[in-house]
């Protein structure tokens, strides 16, 4: 059987938490069901414990309601003072985020993590402080109550009538450990009435019918469920790397359409508990009919609720189509979802099997896609009326032109009348109810038809300035006459809208496709930048400036359209705090929301590449949601084209990099060729001359002969060096590492020196059972030969030479040692320098020693030198052992 | 000693070298015979028949791996490969396609005379029956009794350890691959290069007196191993 792969994002998930747990602090949340089951005073009991491990907690916010018990726990703990904030008048005091993250304590308190700042501060969520904690790796101690976590909101909403606006996504407590603080309810219900738990006094009537019984006991079981989750996940992650073998099923993928009812916010929570308890990714789209276009305020609902999604997690995405059903199962096959969720019509039945209805077809045509329908509205485009387009009440003018537009009619007809049969009359109305319908108002053109009925009934249907009818036929011509201004009116309207968003449509269509165009017709990062940046200035009449990283690593203003702004120090701040969350903020977000541009990142495949700033020039107000869905992919598309360059740009670098190396090698084989061959010419030459018969030289010439023998040998071995160093420099020396036992390597080396070593005492201290090292043998055996070399050069004939090997700590550890001089003080760091020389006249180069920390510092190790204790120099290094290589 | 004059044919496309190969060669008693480029060597030794070749492998006219296959085709001259320090590619390469051995440039002429006996050494007992015994300095290998003796002392060996040692004494003198080692050493092909340095260390502790500095069995790094020639 083929063994089961481990799944490979249990092993990435597995790597960022350990990275995360190295790099970010850590959440610890202790959750409880209701106010009043003693968070704070576990979590400040936990804080102690900590306290008495060493740990230096510092308490960022407390709140301690002035409960004894809770501050004589305070004691000997250091608390944060808090920053005053003013607000109408009103002194708050609030969590001083910035003084927290200048301490940088390993572990900080924070309570109350639903907690809404004071207005004006720099996070409008306490729940954003403590991430900025967490990510600038301080390990943070939370509390929370589990009516606050996002995705339960409805649901605690439903179970007891309150609804809670302070809420904490639950991405922020996903990777956090938590720790329930449980206590069962009429515990809680005895604590109350005996006045042990704090409720604000402006709360506390709506508190009355939120602290019974039967809440208290719902809620204590979701902060139950929320804790095992936490668990199970743990665990999840736990068997996924202790278990190979276990079978994982393949993820299930849910898609959820959103739309802009009032119960869609609800259906994405629902999806989310559901991907959540199913491991499933999922995504939630809005899907924009082309045949039911939405009116402005209905997209921005929608919108809104996708933003929602965005927050609890989900993927999003909106998409155009023809239909509502059309367009989700053509995104939900392209995503791959395995369940589409939507919500429940609540249109009537007539209604739902005259227009076939929208789930009934959807299910219908969703082949091998499972669908859930949950209560709610279905997500579609259906207008709430008959009439598509707009629908703005206020319109009264409308209205009144319509009646305008029935009485103008009518005076026509009455000019007409004279000449005219009663059947025309209807056409001179119906082409009335056309023009109030091209002016694009649903209920005025309602209205119209109405009146166009009565007005001429009332005015020419005999008897005439009578309702009463003479002839029944006429009522046949009413109903006619009415069903026709209403048919007309509808299609009219239907045509506009249609026309309206093609327009919308095509626009933004059209901003995308000139930006794309432009940012296809240049080269280079900044050229992208200022084609870009000068298209958004162009269509959101805005300033537009992008902020790049610089060597330093700060955001400098790199490119923009018109002057460079001066950013000061706040909305520096700003703009790095975009960049390292990678999140956006400023003007219209949530987040820093006090500076007058928005910040946006610059998203690449790898993290944010810059931030863009964009400033408004008509003043400080929002970009609306449509436009905010055009600036950021416009954002989008910008950020992709410079990865886009970036990339290019690797790869020419590489590919010049690498047309130089081969250059460089070509050079060095061919040099060292050149270099080579007379030497080997003249040491064979003058060994031959010494040799046999040639012999014959008297004494004087035999010396002169075996000087020129070992000066060329020198010479050989320096140009050997030479190479050898660069060799080593050029970038990709390739270590043919294997594992070897490094006695080998020594003998083979002190056998290469076995003339220079002549007379000399050599002490080895290898011993038999050292763990086989993982070496390049070539490499290393230059290493010894070079530091024995060394030896010999530095110390007077006759000196002992010593060579000793350890392994310890996961290293394997070489000396090679003398009794001679030792290194003059002051040269021991600058002696594996190149051409650097610790005696003078002592000959080489000053390269062997370089060669040597090259070669060690590429098999990872390290090298180093000493004088020893009773004289003379110890040359040491070090290399990793890797692998439990252990000789049997 | 001119009966029993032997031919070398010296292969090096640098007239410098050519020469003192020359001197030197014929004044240890060889014939010499040159060339400089490679189609020329092969043309030359089938004339000529030389009883060992000098292959310089940088040549200009083709690759020197080339003429030493183009040579194994019909010859078995020993042939000695002559490379540069740091090319052990090259070395393993040369070995593999059929060379007997090969030195480092720049060599001096004792080194070069001394395996240039070895080769033809080996080369006049192939096809005769391997030499029983092998003895030099106070190591003595008993190839047929499979008995190892140091000094007067009786070393005991693994199986694999003795295989091991009888391939190195039977090519005495000469570099053997780890290749030609894995292959001749084990039977199945199943050793590792990792096995094989583990148990040539332990062989050397057995053998060698003092096995960090060898007298017997050298390494040449990242190439192979070598028994030194026995005593004559």
């Amino acid at each position: 059987m083929e063994p089961t792969r481990r799944n490979p994002e249990a092993f990435l998930a597995q790597a960022a938490r350990e990275a995360g747990a190295a790099a970010g602090g850590r959440l610890k949340v202790f959750l409880g069901a209701a106010p009043g089951v003693g968070k704070t005073f576990t979590m400040l009991e936990a804080a102690r414990s900590k306290r008495r491990e060493g740990v230096a907690v510092l308490v960022g916010v407390a709140e301690t309601h002035g409960r004894r018990e809770t501050l004589a726990l305070l004691e000997g703990l250091e608390v944060l003072a808090r920053r005053t904030v003013e607000h109408r008048g009103i002194v708050l005091e609030e969590f001083d985020l910035d003084a927290g993250l200048a301490r940088r304590p390993p572990l900080i308190l924070v309570d109350e993590l639903a907690h809404a700042n004071a207005p004006g501060s720099r996070n409008a969520k306490r729940w954003q402080d403590v991430a900025e904690l967490l990510g600038a790796g301080v390990d943070v101690y939370a509390t929370l109550n589990v009516q606050h976590l996002e995705s339960l909101n409805d649901v605690v909403a439903r179970i007891t009538g309150v609804t809670v606006r302070e809420t904490v996504p639950d991405s922020v407590i996903e990777g956090a450990d938590i720790e329930l603080v449980d206590l069962p309810p009429e515990e809680l219900l005895e604590r109350l009435k005996a006045g042990k738990v704090y409720v604000p006094e402006q709360a506390a009537r709506a508190t009355e019918g939120f602290f019974r019984l039967s809440n208290l006991t719902a809620l204590r079981e979701l902060a139950l469920r929320v804790t095992a989750q936490g668990v199970g996940k743990a665990l999840e992650s736990y068997r996924a790397l202790q278990a190979p073998e276990t079978i994982w099923p393949t993820a299930e993928r849910i898609l959820v359409c959103v739309g802009p009812g009032p119960n869609s916010p609800r259906l994405v929570r629902a999806a989310r508990r559901m991907a959540a308890s199913s491991r499933a990714e999922w995504a939630a789209a809005f899907i924009e009919s082309e045949r039911h276009p939405l009116d402005a305020a209905d997209r921005a609902r929608a919108l809104e609720t996708l933003r929602l999604a965005e927050g609890l997690g989900a993927q999003t995405e909106t998409y155009s189509a023809a239909g509502v059903v059309e367009g989700l199962l053509e995104l939900a096959r392209r995503w791959n979802a395995t369940k589409i969720v939507v919500g429940k019509s609540e249109r009537p039945r007539w209604r739902e099997f005259l227009g076939g209805g929208f789930v009934g077809e959807l299910i219908r045509r969703s082949g091998d896609i499972e669908v859930v329908v949950l209560r709610g509205d279905p997500g579609t485009n259906a207008p709430s009326g008959f009439f598509p387009g707009t629908s703005d009440p206020s319109t009264w003018s409308g209205y009144a032109a319509a009646a305008a537009a029935a009485a103008a009619t009518t005076a026509v007809c009455f000019a007409f009348s004279a000449f005219l049969e009663l059947t025309n009359l209807v056409m001179v109305y119906l082409l009335g109810a056309l023009l109030v319908a091209a002016r694009g108002m649903r209920g005025p053109a309602m209205f119209y038809s109405v009146l166009s009925v009565l007005c001429f009934d009332f005015c020419f249907v005999p008897p005439r300035f009578t309702f009463v009818v003479a002839d029944t036929h006429y009522l046949l011509t009413f109903l006619v006459m009415f069903l026709s201004a209403f048919l007309i009116s509808h299609l009219t309207l239907r045509l506009r809208s249609n026309a309206e968003s093609a327009r919308q449509v095509e626009a933004r269509t059209a901003v995308m496709h000139a930006l794309s165009r432009q940012l296809a017709s240049v080269r280079g990062i900044d050229a992208l930048l200022d084609a870009g940046l000068r298209h958004l200035a162009q269509v959101f009449d805005c300033e537009a400036v992008a902020l790049l990283p610089g060597g330093d690593g700060l955001l400098n203003v790199k490119a923009g359209s018109g002057q460079p702004p001066v950013l000061d120090d706040k909305e520096r701040s700003v703009a790095q705090w975009v960049f390292d969350l990678g999140q956006p903020a400023g003007l219209g977000t949530q987040t820093l929301s006090v500076v007058d541009a928005l910040y946006l990142p610059l998203q690449g495949g790898s993290g944010p590449t810059g931030v863009l700033r964009v400033r408004p020039r008509t003043g400080p107000r929002p970009f609306d949601a449509d436009q905010r869905l055009i600036l950021e992919s416009l954002v989008r598309q910008i950020a992709l084209a410079l990865e886009v360059e970036t990339l290019q740009e690797d790869v020419r670098a590489t590919k010049l990099r690498a047309e130089a190396e081969r250059l460089r090698s070509a050079l060095l084989s061919s040099v060292s060729h050149d270099l080579r061959t007379p030497l080997s010419a003249i040491i064979g030459s003058a060994g031959s001359l010494l040799q046999g018969s040639f012999s014959s030289a008297d004494a004087q010439g035999r010396a002169l002969l075996e000087d020129i023998l070992e000066e060329a040998k020198r010479l050989a071995r320096l140009v050997q060096n030479l190479l050898e160093t660069t060799r080593l420099e050029s970038t990709g020396v390739e270590l043919k590492k294997e594992p070897h036992p490094i006695e080998e390597v020594i003998g083979s080396a002190l056998g290469r020196l076995e003339k220079e070593l002549a007379g000399r005492e050599v002490r080895t201290a290898v011993p038999e059972d050292l763990p086989l090292v993982p070496i390049d043998p070539v490499l290393l055996e230059q290493v010894f030969v070079n530091l024995l070399e060394n030896a010999v050069r530095h110390t007077p004939p006759g000196t002992a030479v010593e060579v000793s090997a350890e392994a310890g700590g996961g290293e394997l550890s070489v000396m090679v040692a003398d009794r001679g001089p030792g290194v003059p003080p002051g040269e021991l760091e600058r002696i594996f320098d190149k051409f650097h020389r610790a005696t003078a006249g002592g000959g080489g180069a000053g390269l062997g020693l370089a060669i040597c920390k090259a070669v060690v510092a590429a098999h990872g190790g390290r090298i180093w030198a000493e004088n020893r204790e009773g004289g003379g120099a110890g040359f040491r290094f070090a290399l990793p052992l890797g692998g439990g290589h252990v000789r049997e | 000693m001119s009966g029993s004059e032997k031919t070398v044919m010296v292969v090096d496309d640098e007239l410098s070298i050519l020469r003192f190969l020359r001197a030197a060669l014929s004044e240890a008693g060889f014939k010499v015979v040159e060339a400089q480029r490679g189609r020329a060597a092969l043309d030359l030794a089938v004339g000529r028949k030389p009883d060992i070749v000098l292959l310089d492998l940088g040549l200009p006219d083709m690759d020197g791996l080339e003429v030493l296959s183009g040579l194994r085709r019909w010859s078995a001259a020993p042939v000695i490969v002559l490379t540069a320090r740091g090319d052990e590619r090259d070395k393993i390469a040369g070995l593999d396609a059929g060379a007997d051995d090969y030195l480092t440039k720049p060599f001096g002429v004792p080194e070069l005379l001394a395996r240039i006996r070895v080769a033809l050494r080996h080369a006049e007992r192939a096809g005769k029956a391997d030499e029983p015994v092998y003895e030099r300095g106070d190591l003595r290998v008993d190839i047929a009794l499979r008995r190892v003796l140091v000094g007067k002392k009786e070393v005991r060996l693994s199986p694999l350890q003795f295989e091991i040692l009888a391939v190195l004494a039977r090519n005495a003198g000469r570099v053997v691959s780890q290749k030609q080692l894995l292959k001749e050493a084990w039977a199945e092909g199943s050793g590792t290069p990792e096995s094989l340095r583990i148990l040539v260390h332990q062989l050397r502790h057995r053998i060698e007196a003092n096995p960090v500095r060898p007298k017997h069995l050298k390494t040449e790094p990242g190439v192979g191993y070598r028994l030194e020639s026995p005593d004559d």
